[in-house]
């Protein structure tokens, strides 16, 4: 319940956050929501010696229509992705799967930034943002540069962030109208998703992303591909695991999610087609 | 550091430890136990107030990143002259709490709940309780007293 | 809400609660929320091991940290403890018991097992300074499975040299033989084996301790958030050899209990030991991690059961084996909890004598087990539940007309059972008939016909489950036949102030039950008086001295009795002063309204509120009659109280995933009168969701080392709203005949129903697939298992 003590400095930019990171090496962490990385403290899983506390930077915190794409700022809050008309026009799914974000508390003060820079594989944005193909703005000390979803997640927790860096901006692709939907299947309505699934379609286009069938979000490539060599919803979810490699754990065994990626994928292709 | 928080109308100006969190900042140095604390997972919303108006767990905020806020407890929902909140009022009417030590986090949750959907359905509002855990009343008269609240 | 019968008057309204409005503001203080200047903080090391021989430890490091005052280790402490840590139930003569203390000597013997502790000003330093404690551990290899503790092929407790601990027996014979003529002679028989998985009761409220000592008087306060003030004050008083009239116990708001604060705690006799030895205040707060681990764990059982009947379905005998799971050590009333549901294996069905039931139970290396909501019972029930619904299909008829062909007919109370047990009373086609209308049995019955085909998505079932609750603890000489520690009474003084204001103290401790409301309705009524005029007072020994707490849905079929036999004194009493000032007859005095009147003379009137004054002034009493207006009351029942009821369930599974969503629930109760159906609808709607969380999410998880790993709320699936549905209650009264209130209990009758409820609903929903069972909890993923087992698959 008590954290392990540490030094706690303010960020004001994303200019400073990064100096300061660099100044204080591998034992400092970012603090954005703190909805990860808290809790973590509290059971002494984790113990940074020092926190940099981005959860200041205002000016990370926006919805923007940027044209073919929406850009959201890092530190924008969950609530507010939820919630905001711009995305609930042009990306729906990615508002929807952020209302299933842990729970109303939760996401009044958990970011978007956050949750992806965690790279945690059970939770629901980052499979979300993949299947959306996002691309994700990353500022460090030689300044900016762009890294696609597909490109970002290398392991459990562990992503293409270099330790000087931070996210401050994620693209994701306006859905022009596509089907979509949040397949979301767990056992209490809080919890992490057993699994997950974000699917849209438009067309011949698809994007499925996995929630938790893997160390990474997962991207369905040849559920994808089956569509779009015209197989039907029921033969291509079939192939919903093929990319995947979950382990198991309380909730459910390796060959259970498995299935369940299948018959996720499946519903949330037929509502989406 | 020092700090400053605005607590149920009141600014509170402390030294705290960085790793002191917000939960133990209202109980111990504000003073105010209305607050509880039933687990260290930010799974049962026990803590929940409210931050800036949103219902928060403050179980997983560090005090500092409250600083400069301001924060409403169950101490701060009653009128001063003793008039019970409509939300706790609706608690109260529908026996919608039997050992009490949840409440005060249901009934933050709650009233954050009717402030952004004011007509929610019966489903809306078990949805929107998801992270505060009751183990006495089985939530049936929990739900009755929130829909009751939104009548009222 | 459906009711029948409840007679009219203040008993009986639903009356808003006096406790809520303290609750709703932060206004009431659980222990934790108690300020005392100078109390040290008190951190304990837990053993991550699930059982190892402690080779040493240093507490160097921790002792130099910032803050910290001293750091003990279990061996520090030995000679601390008069005794062992206490087991107040030695269910058997040659019953094995390990000696158990607050810190581990020598061997810790589950993960959480305490080893070590720190005091120091803060919380924080104490925590920090847990982590410097140097502990040379030897791991030992840790018994986790039931059946392998049985084998002895590791003997956990090298002292005792088994992992026995004891086998208990009741066999019930008309003649020697009769149970196995039965079976032979029985046209059906059924043999299940049920696993009542381990569960975690996460009362909301985190166990809290604070211990304060007056150091030149050497009383101690020991505040604690425990069901059980007056038995942990004079456990205490023995553990630590504190003389009894000096320990006194204050059990503040308390949030939340189901059995798990019905014990003596190593933290509890910590705190009182090292604030006695420091001669400072000593506190304690649990974390739910902790709490996950240290405090008890409930049910844990392997049952197997076996139905004998004959053409007509109707039970000829029961044969029910138990290994009962102890956990590491024996608790305050572990060894009892399989003896409680001993009784009830065979239902409220009639039975000739021909049951046979044996326990043995088990040490393992995990957390200890003791009384978890309904205690043995639950687990009984769902037995035998479950077991008929298995011998319903065995049959080939409906459950309900299974059931029904089996109660204990409603004329024949009160009923003397198998065992000698009197059930006061019942009517159980009633109950029966009356949920079954209120879930629409037989238009479920019908739709399963449209619904449940071949391929289908998702299949409807309906779950049925009847119940006694077998409550009220208890009279004394039957717990006294089952070796219990302590008697079964309740003590009650009710005092007349001189403003007529009433003080009722009572030995019950309340944590969430509405008692006080309850309480003053009770004297309300007796009196005459408003129940805002009464006060309740409870949970301190220095207030309430007598007392035997609240467990086993016991305090108002005994407390509230008492309180009601209480009133009776102080009316008679009343009477004689009455009379006296009246210069009547006090046989011709009748008290109703709150006052006296002379038969007949509607003029010659004496309110309770002047006779109180009256015994207040003791200017003009009559001779010999003490001044003031109070009695005492201390009421042993005569009988346990046996509610019952029967609850109904629809499930609807999704065969594609496992889900199971329960689309709707009935319970009807009948627990006798009701003092406010508000308060008992509240106690069934919680204990419905406890039980239905047993059947669908709860699990103890261990590996087979011994770890826990559902060791938070985040892995413990305590459902929350989003997860349970609806409950529709109804209720039938059938006042019980051994108390003047005619009430019984119904603290634990949801959670003793239910769970069987639901996981009958799930297999009948399955059954077409050639579904017979599910274990507990009935998880998607398992679900979704046993139907592809069912199924022909091996997944």
């Amino acid at each position: 319940m008590i954290p392990a003590a540490f030094e706690y400095v303010r960020a004001t930019s994303a200019a400073e956050a990064i100096s300061l990171i660099a100044e204080h090496g591998d034992e400092a962490k970012f603090l954005a929501g703190g909805h990860s990385l808290v809790p973590l403290m509290k059971l002494r899983l984790a113990q940074p010696s020092v926190l940099i506390d981005i959860g200041r930077i205002t000016d990370l915190s926006y919805v923007r229509d940027a044209g073919d794409h929406i850009a959201i700022g890092a530190l924008t809050r969950h609530m507010d992705v939820e919630t905001s008309p711009v995305l609930k026009e042009h990306v729906p799914l990615l508002a929807h799967a952020t209302g299933h974000v842990g729970d109303p508390q939760v996401r009044h003060r958990g970011t978007i930034g956050g949750s992806l820079a965690h790279a945690d594989p059970a939770s629901d944005l980052p499979a979300t943002t993949l299947a959306l193909g996002a691309t994700y703005v990353v500022q460090g000390p030689n300044g900016t540069r762009e890294i696609a979803a597909g490109d970002f997640y290398h392991g459990y927790l562990t992503s293409a962030l270099e330790p000087d860096e931070m996210l401050t901006e994620i693209r994701v692709p306006k859905m022009n109208g596509a089907g979509w939907s949040f397949q979301k299947f767990n056992r209490r309505a809080q919890d992490w998703a057993i699994v997950g699934v974000a699917a849209w379609r438009r067309g011949d286009e698809s994007g499925v992303g996995l929630v938790n069938m893997a160390s990474t979000p997962v991207l369905a490539t040849s559920v994808s591909s089956a569509l779009a060599s015209g197989a039907s919803v029921e033969d291509a979810a079939r192939l919903a695991a093929d990319e995947a490699d979950p382990q198991a754990d309380l909730n459910a065994s390796v060959e259970y999610r498995r299935h369940l990626a299948q018959v996720l994928t499946k519903r949330a292709l037929a509502a989406a087609s | 550091m020092e700090i400053t928080v605005t607590v149920n109308g009141t600014a509170h100006t402390a030294e705290v430890e960085p790793r002191t969190l917000l939960v133990q900042f209202i109980r111990e140095t504000v003073g105010l136990t209305g607050t509880n604390i039933g687990c260290d997972t930010s799974s049962c919303g026990a803590c929940s107030i409210h931050l800036d108006g949103e219902a928060v767990k403050s179980c997983t905020l560090l005090a500092v990143q409250a600083d400069g806020s301001s924060v409403t407890t169950i101490e701060g929902m009653a009128s001063p002259d003793g008039t019970l909140h409509p939300m706790q009022q609706a608690f109260m009417e529908n026996h919608g709490l039997q050992c009490g030590y949840c409440t005060p986090g249901m009934v933050m949750a709650a009233t954050s709940l009717l402030k952004e959907n004011p007509n929610p359905t019966e489903e809306d509002v078990r949805i929107g309780l998801e992270g505060n855990l009751c183990r006495c009343t089985g939530y049936h008269n929990i739900v009755q007293a929130v829909l009751a609240a939104a009548q009222s | 809400m459906t009711m029948t019968d409840q007679p009219t008057g203040i008993l009986g309204q639903r009356l808003l609660r006096r406790e809520d409005p303290a609750l709703l503001t932060g206004e009431a203080r659980f222990t934790a929320d108690l300020v005392v200047p100078g109390a040290l903080h008190l951190a304990v090391l837990r053993s991550p091991y699930a059982r190892a021989r402690i080779r040493s430890v240093d507490t160097s490091a921790a002792a130099a940290a910032p803050g910290v005052t001293a750091v003990f280790s279990g061996a520090d402490l030995a000679d601390t403890w008069g005794a062992p840590m206490p087991c107040a139930w030695p269910v058997t003569a040659d019953m094995k018991n390990p000696a158990h203390f607050p810190l581990a000597i020598g061997q810790a013997n589950y993960v959480g097992d305490g080893v070590a502790c720190v005091l120091a000003t803060s919380a924080e330093a104490a925590r920090d300074a847990i982590e410097l404690i140097d502990v040379d551990y030897e791991p030992l290899e840790a018994v986790i499975d039931l059946e392998d503790a049985l084998s002895d092929r590791v003997v956990i407790h090298d002292e005792i040299g088994t992992n026995r601990s004891y086998t208990w027996d009741l066999k019930i014979e008309e003649s020697e033989g009769a149970v196995d003529a039965a079976f032979a002679a029985a046209r059906y028989t059924v043999k299940d084996r049920y696993i009542q998985q381990r569960l975690i009761p996460a009362a909301m409220e985190p166990r809290a301790v604070l211990a304060v000592p007056q150091p030149f008087g050497g009383d101690m306060t020991l505040y604690s958030a425990t069901q059980v003030p007056h038995i942990l004050k004079v456990m205490t008083a023995l553990t630590l050899g504190i003389p009894e009239h000096q320990m006194r116990v204050i059990a503040p708001a308390v949030g939340g209990g189901f059995g798990s604060k019905l014990n003596v705690y190593a933290e509890e006799l910590l705190c009182v030991a090292l604030a006695k030895r420091m001669n400072v205040p000593v506190r304690w707060t649990e974390t739910r991690s902790e709490g996950c681990q240290a405090t008890i764990h409930g049910r844990g059982q392997i049952q197997d059961i076996e139905l004998a009947a004959d053409e007509n379905g109707r039970l000829t005998a029961v044969r029910v084996r138990i290994i009962g799971d102890m956990g590491a050590y024996l608790q305050l009333v572990t060894p009892g909890v399989p003896l409680l549901g001993a009784f009830l294996y065979a239902g409220v069905y009639e039975l000739p004598k021909a049951y046979d039931f044996s326990c043995t139970s088990v040490f393992t290396n995990m957390t200890p087990t003791d009384a978890y909501r309904g205690a043995g019972r639950p687990e009984a029930t769902y037995a035998i539940e479950r077991a008929m619904d298995s011998l319903a299909a065995e049959i080939g008829i409906d459950p309900l007309e299974l059931r029904r062909r089996n109660f204990i007919p409603t004329a024949s109370y009160p009923y003397e059972a198998f065992t000698g047990l009197v059930y006061d009373s019942g009517d159980h086609d009633r109950a029966a008939t009356l949920a079954a209308e209120m879930i629409g049995y037989d238009e479920i019955r019908e739709r399963q016909r449209t619904q449940n085909v071949p391929g289908a998505a998702k299949r409807l079932g309906i779950g049925v489950s009847t119940y006694f609750e077998m409550c009220g603890l208890a009279p004394s000489r039957v717990l006294a036949s089952l070796n219990y520690g302590a008697g079964g009474w309740e003590a009650a003084t009710v005092r007349v102030l001189p403003t007529n204001k009433i003080q009722v103290v009572t030995g019950t401790a309340p944590h969430g039950q509405g008692h006080e409301t309850a309480w003053s309705m009770i004297v309300a009524e007796k009196l005459g008086v408003s129940p805002d005029d009464v006060d309740v007072l409870h949970s301190d020994t220095a207030i309430a001295p007598l007392g035997l707490d609240t467990y086993g849905s016991r305090s108002l079929s005994v407390g509230g009795v008492a309180i009601a036999m209480a009133c009776d004194k102080v009316i008679d009493k009343a009477r004689q002063i009455a009379a006296h000032q009246l210069e009547a007859n006090p046989d011709d005095l009748e008290f109703a309204g709150g006052q006296f009147q002379v038969a007949g003379s509607p003029d010659r009137v004496m309110p309770l509120a002047a006779i109180a004054f009256e015994a207040f002034t003791a200017h003009n009493l009559p001779d010999g009659l003490e001044p003031n207006l109070e009695a005492h009351t201390t009421y042993d029942p005569p009988n346990f109280s046996w509610p019952f009821g029967t609850h109904m369930c629809v499930v609807e599974v999704d065969t594609e995933t496992g889900q199971v969503e329960v689309v709707k629930y009935v319970a009807v109760d009948d627990c006798g009168n009701q003092v406010n159906p508000l308060i008992v609808d509240g106690q069934v709607h919680g204990g419905v969701v406890q039980g239905l969380a047993q059947a669908l999410y709860e699990e103890a998880v261990y590996d087979s080392d011994g770890n826990l790993r559902t060791s938070s709320l985040a892995e413990y699936l305590v459902p929350a709203a989003s997860d349970v549905p609806p409950i529709t209650t109804g209720h039938t009264v059938t006042p019980s005949p051994t108390n003047q209130l005619g009430v019984k209990g119904v603290g634990e009758a949801g959670t003793i129903a239910s769970t069987p409820a639901v996981i009958n609903a799930v297999v009948d929903a399955l059954s077409g697939l050639g579904v017979r069972d599910v274990p507990m909890p009935a998880s998607p993923n398992t679900v979704w298992s046993v139907i592809n087992a069912a199924q022909g698959g091996s997944k």
